[in-house]
């Protein structure tokens, strides 16, 4: 076992970021994450790995950082909350079209508009619907302990360039800003300029002596190439679909009824499973990991295995639960419960609300 | 002399650039975008850079310049070149980054990104080609756009009490600690292609030695499309009218103000 370190989610989240072999952060400060930020700044990574480290100019500016520095081949990452998250989606869209490895973190705040500053979950749609336009998914990465803050980024990065598409880490800002104790991995050395050449040959950083330039757009003026490139874009996101889902499950082998929730949510909804289960209900949690890709096919499994009744917990105003419902196809019955504006629920309102919507309902 | 004594190599003293394309230009007859991209690829060509170079072009009527710069190239969103330039600068500071950007782009919607690139002293070149209008969505007004000057969106002409002034961001630039070479140039003619061609030169060259900051070129040029004119006339027109507002020369040299 590793040391273990006693840290904020946003801390470690940095700390994976520099371990992660990570060539270049570039970010702008925003409340409930500016300790990323300011925990890169305090480190200088650049003395100890070379890594880049830029405070942009706005959030605009930083992920189309990514997009020239995720367009070199390089590991690139950014991150933000949910104002900020909003003007990057241009940027999103053009790098998901340009088919770019980047990595982009959101701890959410609440929301619309400038909200406030507690954690919520009220970005799902824009995290795992697209966000920006033209038809485009991001992978996203749910973690729900400050261990996995640091844990998700290696395999983010991986899942990025694996698929040679924009990955985001979906946090919360109570996740981002408690304190809980971490194993860090061992440090991945950042690739060489002559590693990366050889292993991303799309990628534009000066073509080849003997070859052929390199362009990275998301454009194409004719439309019959573009539906291609799109259909081609489908694929890989079906792919995407049958590999990639990941999910936790607890206490849902024998289950009547199934919490479903995700970060913060999750934890919250751990308690109220135990006080459900001592209160005689068999009540199980399934923890979405990744939310696209959406565990379906699981949630199908359970139906067909006899669970009666879907619970969607979430801090936002039903957003995951369409795609429960989506997945449980009318065939149970799928209710939301959560709470708005940043407040997180307790574990005994979402007893109660399992009892009433559900069970009794 | 024949013909063919003519063609033959050791008569040669001239040809084009293997850094651009075959492919033939889209911009419209006259226009100075094609000589502009060919005096870039000619000093890249020269300076031995070819492999080292990436480009990035966003929208606007150069949205297209990766299809004949035959460089490692990206095309950005509208405004946002200085952001990816700074990025593959950053991560890769032996390559040689340039970003091509037209008045809109470049002095509307990215105004922040040139301004921060600018003021961050980051060691790429900007190309900025003012021709004072929206070439490429059918000769809209510009930030450049001249007091007067009758665009689709000021068809009674630029009225500064209602559009505000035309924009000298070159001028603006030029006032930043970060910028090491602002200057502006034109190439409508041939002393003036030279002359932009010694300048377009001057930014790349200061770039690879690593001087202390960003190098700026302005190339004021015509759109005879947008500004509805013949290409002689717009080239006589815009001697008349844009070289006074936006006169011709250098700015900054060597990171001091020559102007």
């Amino acid at each position: 076992m590793g040391e273990l370190k006693l840290m904020k989610g946003n801390e470690a989240l940095a700390e994976a970021i520099i371990r992660a072999g990570t060539d270049g952060y570039f970010g702008y400060p925003i409340t409930p994450q500016s300790e990323v930020l300011e925990y890169l700044m305090a480190n200088k990574p650049w003395e100890k790995t070379g890594m880049v480290v830029l405070q942009a100019e706005s959030e605009v500016a930083s992920i189309n950082m990514l997009y020239g520095g995720g367009g070199t081949g390089k590991k690139v990452v950014t991150s933000s909350s949910s104002p900020g998250i909003s003007l990057m989606q241009e940027g999103l869209s053009y790098i998901a079209g340009a088919e770019i490895p980047i990595l982009i973190i959101n701890v959410v705040r609440g929301g619309p508009g400038l909200g406030d500053i507690q954690p919520s979950q009220s970005d799902y749609f824009q995290a795992t619907k697209g966000g920006g336009h033209g038809d485009y998914r991001l992978i996203v990465l749910a973690p729900s302990s400050v261990q996995e803050m640091a844990d998700f980024v290696p395999v983010a990065y991986d899942l990025a360039f694996k698929y040679r598409n924009p990955v985001m880490i979906l946090s919360d800002g109570a996740i981002g800003q408690m304190m809980e104790k971490v194993e860090f991995f061992e440090p991945i050395p950042r690739l060489t300029d002559e590693e990366v050449k050889a292993r991303y040959p799309w990628a534009t950083n000066g073509k080849p002596k003997n070859g052929e330039r390199r362009i990275l757009t998301s454009l194409d003026l004719d439309p019959q190439r573009l539906e291609d490139h799109n259909h081609h874009l489908q694929e890989k996101y079906r792919e995407i679909t049958e590999k990639e889902v990941r999910f936790e499950k607890l206490e849902c082998d024998d289950a009547d009824y199934v919490l479903v929730a995700y970060g913060t949510s999750a934890r919250v909804s751990l308690k109220a499973m135990k006080l459900l289960r001592e209160k005689g209900h068999k009540v199980g949690l399934l923890r979405p990991i990744t939310l696209w890709p959406f565990p379906t096919k699981e949630i199908q499994n359970m139906v067909d295995r006899g669970v009666k009744g879907f619970l969607s917990v979430e801090m936002s105003a039903g957003q995951m639960v369409e795609d429960i419902r989506l997945a449980v196809n009318g065939k149970v019955k799928v209710e939301y419960y959560g709470r708005l504006g940043g407040m997180i629920h307790s574990p005994e309102e979402v007893v109660d609300a399992l009892e009433h919507k559900i069970i009794g309902g | 002399m024949t013909l063919k004594d003519i063609i033959k190599p050791e008569n040669l003293v001239y040809q084009k650039t293997k850094l651009m394309t075959d492919k033939p230009l889209s911009y419209c007859p006259g226009c100075g975008h094609g000589t502009t991209h060919r005096l870039i690829m000619e000093v890249i060509e020269e300076l031995g850079k070819e492999n080292v170079t990436v480009g990035v072009a966003p929208v606007g009527c150069s949205v297209l310049a990766y299809e004949f710069m035959n460089v490692d190239m990206q095309e950005a969103a509208h405004g946002r070149a200085p952001a990816l330039a700074t990025a593959i600068k950053r991560l890769w500071p032996d390559n040689v980054v340039f970003t091509y950007q037209g008045d809109g782009d470049l002095a509307a919607i990215g105004t922040a990104e040139t301004i921060h690139a600018c003021n961050r002293g980051e060691q790429i070149v900007i190309i900025f080609i003012n021709n004072g209008i929206y070439g490429m969505t059918g000769g809209q007004m510009a930030p450049t756009t001249l007091e007067g000057m009758k665009t689709s969106t000021s068809p009674y002409g630029r009225d500064l009490s209602l559009m505000g002034h035309p924009l000298k961001i070159t001028e603006l630039v030029a006032q930043l600690p970060g910028t090491y070479y602002v200057t502006r140039q034109a190439v409508h003619t041939p002393s003036a292609v030279r002359k932009a061609k010694r300048a377009i030169k001057k930014a790349f060259q200061n770039q690879i030695d690593k001087a202390p900051g960003l190098s700026f070129v302005e190339v004021v040029s015509n759109c005879n499309s947008g500004w509805k004119m013949t290409p002689v006339d717009a080239n006589n027109w815009m001697e008349e009218n844009m070289f006074p507002f936006y006169p011709i020369g250098d700015i900054k040299v060597d990171g001091q103000l020559v102007k």
